[in-house]
């Protein structure tokens, strides 16, 4: 074995002890994919290519299948990512809200683009669809925990905490802020204009139509 | 003035908010009465109380539930299912999640009493990946119901064995599409299924089906201790019962509010959910999720909340998603909000929704880039008209074409105040009227 060569996955004793409660549950193995992959997950933050093998295989499929879907569900992560996975709603009645603002805001303090990790692999920016808090937009989730009524200040606060301690898996209760006044909003609230789209979109291509 | 609705779905957890998930606080509130009662019915006589009570589907198709079980064939030697769809992912929807985390108890009990009347021994609720808390207070609330013998082998001291598996995705809009989460299920990519066979002949395993939202199961319970002509005496002849809808946009109480069903609509945004915000006036309201069409103020005015009562004004109940929408909003940006989303959605088998989706974007970007003609208003009309209609597996592209034909039809003039080169309202009405059928029958 030359010295790049990565070592097989093995699921940790625990965890692996779960797996195998949870596919007893299902009428068929394969069926307990989705838990199994998010025990993978949990475990070393990301499914890698020899984790697929292995969950292949505990479930006597092809790591094919495996891959395909691993790459199908957005919360499944076949690459690493930061240590905390900010997640903003994009859609639209995170939108209406001021959604835009907050992502600016989270480029602006990261210093990353969505899609991207911060250099010490702290955070990872992404901007995703509706997560079902539309009533309390603009809102993200945080690694499994959803934090609700954002303002710039709000995420300030929670980027200095996030920073000062270990990630918390096992609380998933939603942090929902008060709601934001009405002067808040205002300020949230999307600017519409040709510029503002081209800057946003980076002038993308659309010339093909 | 009209009368407050009884609150059917969200009466325990309005009024106990910090307790009302538990065990004890259910069974106070007389909560697991009615599974006892079905217990000692005929199945079919269950079918019947459903039937009567007239509950349609509350995940955004509206076909009557009693129905939908009577397709279970009843002397299949296969084993029967029953799946709880609780991947609420539709933008703008918010409902389930209340139940889930307010009350999942109720929804046990719901979906307990459909599988005694479908004869299915084995339950599944599938919840969306993102759920991490209310499937933490669910699971917490089918543990409780299992150490006191309310799941598992012979329940409530019958012969009766049920077992409930709850289930996870992993952030897939399309899994919420009733053969996509089959698919998903069973360990695939939540692609859905071609039908028929319809899942009550062929859906989970290719055994026989019942997919119901998390809304409707959590209704029977109340119909089951009430009576099917009680809830069918709630809200209008053809839109039975209450409705939760889940209200968001720049209105001063958003949040999930319970009514019944044919309230009207301005009174509703005016009441429940406090008027809009001072300095913003209403533009439009997208009543139903963001699949179903847009409405304008004048089409909202004295519009009922009702399936009827919404397809009168050219839009739908759908999942209740109730977005207002302020004149500070660009239609054109929404729509291209909308239709990033349903690109990304896109499961990708069938070709019109898979491109459709993405060009619909990119024609919206580029009007709101400065870049665009009419030509490319008139295009976006002409794609949905593509992609609408049974061109495509599910209704996924359907839910694509209507907002983007109704947001043209509806605000013509902002579409074309984005075009650059001569416009014509007139030519664009005329692309309108070979294009608007896609939109469902008024």
């Amino acid at each position: 074995m030359s010295p790049e060569a990565v070592a097989p996955f093995v699921l940790s004793e625990d965890r692996a002890e779960r797996a195998k409660r949870i596919v007893e549950r299902y009428p068929r193995k394969l069926a307990a994919i989705l838990p199994v992959l998010w025990l993978v997950q949990e475990e070393r933050g990301w499914i890698s290519p020899e984790a697929m093998e292995w969950v292949a295989e505990f479930l006597d499929t092809s790591p094919a299948k495996v891959q395909a879907v691993v790459t199908f569900y957005t919360m499944l992560d076949d690459r690493p990512v930061g240590t905390y996975k900010l997640q903003v709603c994009r859609t639209l009645s995170c939108e209406l809200m001021g959604a835009r603002t907050i992502v600016d805001h989270l480029r602006e303090r990261l210093g990353i683009e969505p899609g991207e990790t911060t250099e010490d692999g702290t955070f990872t920016l992404q901007e995703v669809e509706c997560l079902a808090s539309c009533g309390t937009a603009p809102m993200m989730q945080c690694n499994l925990k959803y934090y609700e009524h954002l303002t710039p200040e709000r995420i300030d606060a929670l980027l200095e905490e996030l920073r000062s301690r270990e990630p918390e898996w096992e609380d998933v209760e939603p942090v929902i802020f008060d709601r934001p006044d009405d002067e808040t909003y205002r300020e949230l609230f999307p600017r519409y204009d040709a510029e503002l789209v081209r800057e946003e979109t980076g002038g993308a291509e659309t010339e093909a139509m | 003035m009209r009368v407050a609705a009884p609150k059917i779905l969200m009466r325990r957890g309005l009024e106990n908010p910090e307790t009302s998930h538990t065990l004890d606080a259910y069974e106070a509130a007389g909560g697991y009465r009615s599974v006892r009662k079905a217990l000692g019915m005929d199945p079919d006589a269950i079918v019947d109380v459903v039937k009567a009570s007239g509950l349609r589907g509350r995940g955004g198709a509206g076909f009557p539930t009693g129905t939908k079980w009577s397709f279970i064939p009843r002397d299949s030697e296969k084993p029967k299912y029953l799946v709880c769809n609780s991947d609420e992912s539709e933008p703008g929807t918010f409902k389930d999640r209340w139940l889930l985390e307010k009350d999942p108890h109720l929804v046990i009990e719901g979906m307990m009493i459909c599988a005694i009347a479908i004869d299915c021994h084995l339950m599944f609720n599938y919840f969306r990946g993102e759920f991490s808390h209310p499937l933490k207070r669910f699971q917490a609330a089918v543990d409780e119901a299992y150490a006191k013998g309310y799941l598992g082998k012979g329940i409530f001291d019958s012969d009766y064995d049920l077992d409930l598996v709850t289930h996870f995705g992993a952030g897939a809009y399309i899994a919420g599409e009733e053969t996509g989460m089959l698919e998903s299920l069973e360990g695939k990519k939540a692609m859905p299924r071609n039908k028929p066979p319809f899942p009550a002949i062929e859906g989970l395993f290719r055994c026989p089906t019942v997919i119901n939202n998390t809304e409707t199961l959590a209704a029977l319970p109340w119909i089951l201790e009430n009576g099917g002509d009680a809830y069918a005496a709630l809200g209008t002849e053809e839109s039975s019962g209450t409705k939760m809808w889940s209200c968001s946009g720049p209105v001063n109480a958003p949040g999930v509010y319970e009514v019944e069903m044919g309230v009207d609509m301005m009174e509703f945004l005016e009441g429940e959910l406090g008027g809009m915000m001072e300095g913003v006036a209403l533009k439009a309201v997208v009543p139903g999720g963001s699949s179903v069409p847009i409405m304008t103020p004048e089409e909202c005015d004295g519009a009922k909340l009702s399936y009827e009562g919404l397809q009168q004004r050219g839009s739908m109940v759908g999942s209740g998603g109730f977005m207002v929408i302020g004149d500070n909003v660009s239609v054109p940006a929404a729509l291209m909000n909308l239709a990033h989303f349903y690109a990304h959605e896109s499961c990708g088998q069938c070709t019109p929704c898979r491109e459709g989706c993405g060009w619909i974007e990119q024609l919206c970007r580029k009007l709101l880039d400065g870049r665009g003609t009419q030509g490319d208003v008139e295009r976006i009309l002409r794609l949905a008209d593509n992609m609408a209609g049974g061109n495509t597996i599910c209704a996924l592209a359907d839910a694509m074409a209507w907002p983007a034909v109704s947001y043209v039809k509806k605000f013509p003039q902002e579409f074309l105040d984005l075009c650059t080169g001569p416009v014509d309202l007139e030519a664009l009405d005329e692309a309108l009227s070979r294009h608007v059928h896609v939109l469902p029958a008024a």
